[in-house]
């Protein structure tokens, strides 16, 4: 134990000196992102900068305020926490500048993966990989006598099953939340069916296929067995039900699975059955039903250099190797020298081992998610044909798409 | 007045509206009319942790050049209103030609967002405005008729749902309701039906808004009529007492004629809030079963590629429909002030 101590007193006092002497900034630093564990995490090692004032702005609302914030010159934010669909936003944009030659002077610590290239230049540095997969209950399928699903029919079997023994009425969940949760759902479980979502080299929709209509069967097929209120239920309504031991088989985050059972009044049953596995496959495919995604940073453009500088050594500084710790390594599938997979990052490691598409980062991308979003709901209550909302979500793209000047 | 005092007087007044009315409504018709131009895309090499890809992407210095060009962006007149996102002109002749009954027809309507938006926003509009001038009235004639030493605190009370932020006070129901929670499990004991949601049910949702609506609003009409109620003239109400009127009927041809206008006053102004019913389809995530052109405005902008034209569009939208709803209640008043003058 005191040996235990020892190291860790070591570990902080190391990171601490290489901390103050690495991180000296001279112009301010302004970070607006996401606010799950692995980025507040970030965000933190960010502000231990001294010599001018680091700021964080965390919020569920990133994507409404970091546009908006960008845009002016001088921009309110100099440091954008993104990831493979928020980057393609700000490229729209143009709100965010080359790193090469910053990376060239600060970035010594960086591993050549980690830098995202466009064109030749890097214009982000990730430094974690996400991507959702099964979480489930192991109790509860020991119960029942059935292995992990590996696919979605596996996975509707398993909750006819718990169903009908009783354990639990609705076993499944899933953020089906209308909008930007179900849009996601919709596009991890077409990729599954081996889909294309865009015509090659285009902008145009191609999902009016028997893909389409799969999946959207297979997403209607699996909100029988979720809780009514599937169309309120966000990421955090959904591990809510989890922890309550009202769901047993859910496709969910891996940048959650560490915290799953880590808060206040999770039962022992529930922290004990609690257990996760790579994503599933859907209608024989060997694609997963998942997309990857990688999180990362991007300095803005609109700001002096000074301000660029130092906030790139401020986000370098954040993710540096040390940065690892017994607390940090939980939180994420670090993308860090020196990270070594841990138990929660299974799931996640397993998506990238496997044939599972990247989340799309093109221009038209932000506009087709949107359309599924307001969209689906309708399908997904039972008002209209798998055909008609796949229209409907074309028709929808196609308006937006013209609006921007993506689509003739 | 002397027309010089007049202008000086109202000069101020002219120059708030001109800049915080006027140019905003003359800035969103602009944008409304323009569209961003067309991007110049490239193919460009796309590496990131998970390997490298051909993608397109944008080609700002060509989409920049255009820019300057023409600052504006593409003129398209009324294209935007006329879009599937608005007004729907062509997929309403398309489902006109291809629709053999009415109920066809509709259900065609139904499935466009702006008709679907404008059937939830009216039917909230309709009900919510009488029910709360109602509810109102009732309010404000049961706290005149309590004893001096109560009121203050029943006022305050009755004041409060108003008092909560609107978000605040859609997200309490919003919980309360949800299929756990108090109101959402008693329902389901008491009917016993244990998958009755009524978040899941687009008619139990609209009803959930309805209420909401209502419990919010209804202090309001009852302050301002509450307020008409201490200006009763008592001379009347005493003659109507010896002319041997009941209550009922004091209250029917002395109390709400006096009132009346403030009744107008408050159907104005419900009318337009409740046309631009925005924070409890957010607060329920109602957004499944119910929209309203505000929700729209919020969802153009609020996603991650804002669409400014789209959203302008549904704000002057949003204000023709304001006009129209008002054009009413603003002919009676005009009347009513003809026949006085």
């Amino acid at each position: 134990m005191f040996l235990k101590k020892l190291i860790l007193a070591n570990v902080f006092l190391a990171a601490s000196i290489t901390g103050s002497y690495a991180c000296d900034i001279s112009a301010r630093v302004s970070i607006v992102g996401n606010e799950f564990p692995a980025i507040q995490t970030v965000g933190a090692g960010a502000q231990e900068c001294s010599g001018a004032e680091v700021k964080t702005n965390l919020t569920a609302d990133h994507q409404k305020i970091n546009v908006a914030g960008m845009q002016g010159t001088p921009a309110e934010f100099t440091v954008v926490i993104n990831n493979n669909s928020v980057l393609t936003t700000m490229l729209n944009e143009d709100l965010v500048r080359p790193l090469d030659d910053l990376v060239a002077k600060h970035g010594q610590s960086l591993m050549p993966n980690q830098l995202i290239t466009i064109d030749g230049k890097v214009m982000a540095v990730a430094f974690m990989a996400n991507a959702a997969h099964l979480i489930y209950r192991s109790d509860v399928l020991e119960k029942i006598g059935v292995a992990p699903p590996k696919t979605y029919e596996e996975l509707l079997k398993a909750a006819q099953m718990i169903r009908e023994q009783g354990i639990m009425e609705n076993p499944v969940g899933g953020a089906y939340m209308a909008g930007w949760n179900l849009a996601t759902e919709f596009i991890n479980m077409y990729f599954g069916y081996g889909g294309k979502l865009y015509k090659p080299g285009s902008a145009e929709l191609s999902i009016q296929n028997d893909q389409g209509v799969d999946t959207l069967n297979m997403l209607k097929a699996l909100s029988q067995y979720m809780n009514p209120d599937f169309l309120t239920h966000d990421s955090n309504a959904t591990n809510a039900e989890f922890r309550a031991n009202n769901v047993a088989l859910m496709n969910m985050w891996g940048s959650r699975a560490a915290t799953m059972v880590e808060v206040d009044g999770v039962s022992q049953e529930v922290k004990d059955g609690f257990a996760i596995a790579g994503p599933m496959t859907v209608g024989s495919g060997d694609t997963s039903a998942a997309t990857l995604w990688w999180d990362g940073f991007s300095i803005a453009k609109n700001i002096s250099d000074a301000e660029a500088e130092a906030s790139f050594i401020a986000m370098v500084h954040a993710i540096r190797p040390e940065m690892i710790t017994d607390e940090t390594e939980v939180q994420a599938v670090w993308l860090i020298d020196g990270y070594k997979p841990t138990a929660a990052a299974m799931g996640v490691f397993d998506a990238a081992g496997r044939k599972t598409e990247p989340y799309p980062s093109l221009p038209q991308q932000p506009l087709l998610h949107s359309a599924l979003g307001n969209e689906l709901s309708d399908f997904m209550q039972g008002n209209e044909t798998a055909e008609q909302a796949l229209a409907d979500i074309t028709a929808a793209y196609v308006t937006a798409a013209k609006e921007k000047g993506l689509l003739n | 007045m002397k027309h010089r005092v007049f202008f000086w007087f109202f000069l101020p007044t002219g120059l708030a509206m001109f800049f915080f009315i006027a140019m905003p409504i003359i800035s969103v018709v602009s944008q409304s009319i323009f569209t961003p131009h067309e991007a110049v895309l490239k193919t460009v090499k796309n590496c990131d942790p998970f390997g490298c890809k051909e993608v397109i992407s944008i080609d700002h210095e060509a989409t920049e050049n255009l820019r300057q060009e023409q600052p504006f962006g593409r003129f398209v007149g009324l294209g935007i209103y006329f879009d599937r996102g608005h007004l729907a002109i062509n997929e309403i002749a398309g489902a006109w030609s291809m629709s053999d009954s009415w109920t066809v027809f509709f259900s065609k309507l139904g499935n466009l967002p702006f008709y679907r938006a404008m059937t939830f926003t009216l039917t909230f509009t309709f009900v919510v405005t009488p029910m709360v001038i109602g509810l109102g009235l009732l309010i404000a004639l049961t706290v005149n008729a309590l004893h001096a030493k109560i009121r203050g605190l029943v006022i305050f009370f009755s004041l409060l749902p108003f008092v909560i932020t609107p978000l605040i006070g859609a997200l309490v129901l919003f919980w309360m309701i949800d299929s756990r929670g108090i109101l959402g499990g008693a329902l389901q004991w008491l009917l016993s039906d244990p998958n009755l949601s009524l978040k899941a049910s687009t008619g139990l949702m609209w009803t959930s808004l309805i209420i909401y609506g209502i419990w919010h609003a209804a202090p309001f009409a009852f302050v301002i009529f509450y307020a008409g109620l201490q200006t009763l003239p008592m001379d009347q109400i005493e003659a109507a007492e010896i002319d041997g009127a009941t209550r009922l009927q004091r209250i029917r041809y002395v109390v709400i004629p006096h009132l009346m206008p403030l009744v107008t006053f408050v159907a104005l102004i419900q009318l337009m809030d409740n046309f631009r019913v925005f924070e409890p389809i957010v607060g329920f995530n109602a957004a499944a079963h119910a929209t309203s052109l505000s929700w729209f405005i919020y969802n153009d902008l609020g996603g991650e590629t804002r669409q400014l034209s789209s959203a302008s569009a549904s704000s002057v939208l949003t204000i023709v429909g304001v006009a129209i709803l008002l054009i009413p209640v603003l002919l009676r008043t005009w009347r009513d002030f003809k026949s006085k003058v």
